[in-house]
């Protein structure tokens, strides 16, 4: 299998096939029984390999457990933890919640949220990981949290007011300039750097009144992500929020399918400025024109740098699916990124297939808050000699093996086809 | 699914039992009922065959087709009688039998040379020839005493097959 970016041509119609490495290397062997000097009779009758094989993956298998979202174990069944419970019930509908609906239009300053973060890794959870109590640690948070909001409400209004409005009316006026100048004299797409930093703040603050909203408590490990050109970032994507997460930091470009509702307005308005590509997962044809996007834009100096999920679809944050080698294939270095959710707190897990977004965030905001850790990993180049699918599983090993997850053989997109009968026939 | 055991109650599961010849246990039973209904998503108390094909470990498999044919449309206690052939206390009679079926594609209970040419055409594809396939089972046949008329019943497959150790057991994951 010849890989030629180049090559426009050779891209041809068994396009899912490029996509998937070898699956006899993972898949038991045994159905082809060697023949062992004479082939008997009974040796040729005896398929009971294959046919346990079939029944194993009925009984259990390891593509639907990636996708498969736990419930958490009910810890309040008990006398004295559930009246606190339901106490715990009434503050996260009756006051967190309202509380968070009115945080969500106001700005946080990357400097509190740090703040509260510290003060709860440090001093919070330690202290509470001692005691082992869960009803305690959860009244800390609670405390906290209500301060902190209070706190940050009223210096949000009057910052969001001050300075988003005129912004984006100097933003909407600048592109529409933008635009008659193009007409007229075809040259310099550039817009000030001035403005598209600040246009880059702005989403990073939207952002960060997103995850203050649902009380999330990320910790960021590593170096961050610089601004250069002919580079690549991938994480592994639990929900929509991770790119919120990782937005948050830094005001990345990325690859997406349009969602329909309230977020695909969101989508185009906010994202849109953030320079972001659009793909249809069903369109097969859309495969070669997003690639010739995505070099495009990771050539361009003044572009935001590119974010991509490789793996094409939302995971349940237990296991990694198989990486999409399309981001690995633009001859520029990748450089991982792994997030891992801790599940005491919330299920980050959207199963987009039992609840809709909207949904989602609701029951993020009902709970009692978002932490993960973000790991910004080294930098890869392409080793030479390597092709570009051994490059991705390489980078999918960094990143299974920093944020603890189990690796699995299965394509993500199974999710939403069958595999084809060229497989079938393989095996 | 932590509730599914809540839906079925403990009269269920042993009624499920009796009718599988208890081989499986009463808390297989249950992690077998989670896995059902994870698989009938629209909880129509049966798993389709296109519900059965979204496995892809299952769609890949050379004889899902054939299986798929015997399992289409269970309801659960059918479902786990059909895998409890696969239990490790199965008897080597009751496996023989599944793979007596899988050969046996019309039911009629014979299985004849161009059934087991049909089977070794799913589990070998492209690799093989229709020609080299009919030779190597011409020969092998001869070897043990068979012509390419000769049909199969029960009883036969039982004689060529019971004396080798046949391995088909899965097992399933109680958690």
């Amino acid at each position: 299998m010849a890989n030629a970016p180049d090559n426009k041509l050779t891209s041809s119609s068994s396009e899912l096939d490029l996509d998937r490495p070898n699956l006899e290397d993972y898949l038991p062997s045994g159905s082809m029984q060697e023949p062992r000097g004479k082939l008997r009779l009974r040796d040729l009758l005896d398929i009971s390999p294959t046919l346990t094989e079939a029944a194993g993956a009925i009984v259990d298998d390891s593509f639907t457990r990636c996708f498969k979202s736990n419930p958490p174990e009910p810890w309040n069944w008990n006398v004295y933890l559930f009246p606190l419970w339901c106490l715990g019930v009434v503050i996260r509908y009756g006051i967190l919640f309202p509380t968070r609906l009115e945080t969500r239009i106001s700005v946080v300053s990357n400097k509190s949220t740090c703040w509260f973060s510290y003060v709860v890794r440090n001093i919070v959870l330690p202290f509470t990981l001692l005691h082992l109590d869960i009803s305690l640690m959860m009244g800390y948070l609670m405390h906290l949290n209500l301060i902190c909001r209070v706190l940050v409400l009223t210096l949000g209004w009057i910052i969001f007011l001050s300075s988003f409005i005129p912004v984006h009316f100097l933003l909407k006026g600048n592109d529409k300039l933008r635009k008659k100048l193009e007409l007229v004299t075809l040259a310099n797409k550039r817009t000030s750097p001035w403005l598209s930093s600040i246009q880059r703040c702005l989403v990073e603050l939207i952002c960060s009144f997103f995850v203050a909203s649902w009380t999330g408590v990320v910790k960021y490990h590593g170096p961050r992500p610089s601004r250069r050109p002919q580079q690549v970032f991938v994480a592994n994507h639990t929900s929509m929020i991770d790119f919120i997460v990782l937005e948050q930091m830094t005001a990345f470009a990325v690859i997406m399918q349009k969602h329909p509702g309230w977020v695909g307005l969101l989508q185009s308005t906010i994202l849109e400025s953030v320079g972001c590509i659009w793909f249809n997962r069903t369109e097969a044809k859309d495969r070669e024109i997003v690639a010739r996007k995505l070099r495009d834009h990771v050539q361009g100096a003044d572009n935001n740098p590119l974010l991509i999920f490789p793996e094409g679809t939302c995971v349940n944050n237990h296991y990694t699916v198989m990486f999409k080698k399309g981001a690995f294939e633009l001859g520029c270095t990748v450089c991982p990124i792994a997030i891992k959710y801790n599940k005491i707190f919330v299920d980050a897990f959207w199963n987009s297939k039992k609840q809709s977004f909207t949904m989602h965030l609701l029951q993020l905001m009902t709970s009692w808050a978002v932490v993960c850790d973000v790991w910004y990993l080294e930098p890869q180049t392409l080793k030479p000699g390597e092709t570009p699918i051994e490059f991705a599983e390489r980078v999918r090993d960094i990143i299974s093996l920093r944020a603890g997850l189990k690796k699995v053989p299965w394509d993500g997109y199974l999710k939403y086809s069958r595999p084809s009968p060229k497989h079938r026939e393989q095996k | 699914m932590g509730s599914a055991s809540s839906m079925l109650t403990q009269y269920d599961i042993e009624e499920v039992q009796e009718h599988c010849n208890k081989l499986f246990s009463q808390q297989e039973i249950v992690s077998l009922y989670q896995r059902f209904c994870q698989l009938d998503r629209n909880a129509k108390g049966f798993i389709s065959a296109d519900e059965f094909l979204s496995v892809p470990e299952f769609a890949m498999n050379p004889l899902s087709q054939r299986l798929l044919k015997m399992v289409d449309g269970l309801n659960f206690k059918d479902f786990v009688a059909f895998l409890s052939t696969f239990s490790a206390k199965a008897s080597l009679q009751q496996k023989i039998e599944l793979i007596f079926k899988v050969y046996d594609s019309d039911c009629n209970g014979k299985v004849t040379f161009n059934d087991i040419i049909e089977v070794l055409k799913d589990l070998t594809g492209s690799f093989m020839s229709d020609k080299q396939r009919e030779q190597v089972l011409s020969h092998v046949l001869q070897e043990a005493g068979y012509t390419r008329e000769s049909s199969f019943l029960l009883e036969d497959f039982i004689k060529v097959l019971g004396s080798s150790s046949i391995k088909m057991d899965v097992e399933i994951p109680v958690d």
